[in-house]
């Protein structure tokens, strides 16, 4: 059976590429402090010594459109390019091709479809930065297998935060379960606050740094009770207009399990958003 | 009011660079010609296989036109789209983050809750 390497669950930030990269006076003041904090995130990565990746994240509005959108994607296919036009403009980010791992993408299909999630597929799926960001930083020589997962925060109506803790979960077991002996990370990517395109976007800090802090000791003491209490689809918009992409940590809780306390914990106060790491080893941590 | 439209619109236009140049330069040409020969265009289907009932409304019409990207929040257009696609035409004339923090202030009359998005 497959053994659950890695739990990581972050924030996925599309100027980390450039600002990492820039020299001189394009390169930001604060640009060695957050590299230095992802070095040593993707160290913990690195240790746990996976063969696959799982990687869940959210498309914005690139390959998935209002005409035909799903709630929950899981892509199946031999290669996933990646990266869009847009972001290339916007971000600066490079084109990419992952490899997939298709037997696990069938096994996720087939026992979530089986498990009562009734899971969307994709044969031809070109992911975006919520799956690309954590390639860079994590595992910036992309050399894995990937299945991707992604999911629906983006356009309402949404699932219930309580279905992406549930995904979680299964996601999990559905690993642990996949008769291969390999060591699987399973990565996500989601938001604290944020807000895009409205009035409280680009500040000094992200929107709401009280929620950012709530949001941060719930994930890494693993209290999906206590997150689940406070947080529904109405109370994501106080946050933020964009806060949504928190139940992507959400469904990473689950992954990470009830009361499960991260092995790695940090954070990195940028203007716009707070950048949020986190690590967990399931099976203890590696030598 | 087709919320609906209006993101398409904005989705169609951004991932196109000519489009986005051309939005840029000719606002309300671009408008007209997008909503007569793409409006109902079913993105993933052939030519002949067209929609027959979408329409902006004047309202709709007129936002667009004029580039107006409070009145397209106030409608519910996504501002993610929008806000991607005013940065892409209209960044390159300002100095760093410096347009995107205007964008933000221009709408600093919106409170909670802001207008529904879903479509």
């Amino acid at each position: 059976m497959a053994t659950v390497a890695a739990v990581i669950a972050s924030t996925h930030h599309p100027f980390y590429y450039r600002a990492s990269t820039s020299s001189g006076p394009e390169r930001p003041p604060f640009a060695d402090e957050w590299v230095a904090k992802i070095e040593a995130f993707r160290e913990t990565l690195t240790r746990a010594r996976p063969n696959v990746l799982v990687m869940v994240g959210s498309d914005h509005f690139h390959q998935l459109w209002l005409d035909n959108m799903p709630q929950f994607l899981v892509g199946k296919a031999p290669y996933f390019d990646a990266n869009w036009h847009n972001e290339e403009r916007e971000f600066g980010l490079p084109r990419m091709t992952l490899r997939g791992q298709e037997d696990l993408s069938a096994h996720i299909l087939r026992n979530g479809l089986d498990a009562d999630f009734d899971l969307a597929f994709s044969n031809e799926l070109r992911i975006d930065h919520s799956i690309t960001c954590p390639i860079i930083t994590l595992r910036p020589q992309a050399d894995l297998p990937i299945v991707p997962v992604y999911t629906n925060i983006f356009a309402p109506p949404l699932p219930q935060p309580k279905r992406f803790v549930q995904l979680g979960r299964a996601i999990r077991s559905m690993v642990e379960s996949w008769p291969e002996d390999k060591r699987v990370a399973i990565i996500g990517t989601g938001h604290l606050s944020l807000e895009l395109g409205g009035p409280r976007q680009f500040g000094e800090h992200g929107p709401d740094p009280e929620f950012d802090r709530k949001a941060v000791d719930w994930i890494a003491s693993g209290d999906i009770e206590g997150c689940l209490a406070e947080v529904t689809l109405d109370s994501l918009h106080r946050p933020g207009n964009a806060t949504h992409g928190f139940m992507d940590f959400m469904l990473m809780m689950g992954v990470a399990g009830d009361g499960a306390k991260a092995d790695h914990v940090d954070s990195l106060d940028l203007f716009h958003t707070m950048e949020a790491y986190f690590t967990w080893y399931p099976d203890g941590v590696p030598a | 009011m087709s919320k609906y439209l209006l993101g398409k619109f904005l989705y169609t236009v951004d991932r196109d660079p000519e489009l986005v140049e051309r939005y840029r330069e000719d606002p309300a040409g671009t408008v007209d010609w997008w909503e007569r020969e793409l409006a109902n265009k079913i993105l993933n289907c052939t030519a002949q296989e067209r929609s027959t009932w979408l329409e902006f409304t004047e309202e709709e019409r007129r936002a667009l036109r004029a580039q107006d990207h409070v009145a397209l929040f106030e409608m519910g257009a996504h501002p993610f789209l929008t806000l991607t696609l005013f940065i892409a035409m209209f960044e390159r004339d300002h100095g760093p983050l410096e347009y995107q923090k205007a964008y933000g202030a221009a709408l600093k009359d919106m409170s909670l809750p802001y207008p529904d998005i879903a479509t």
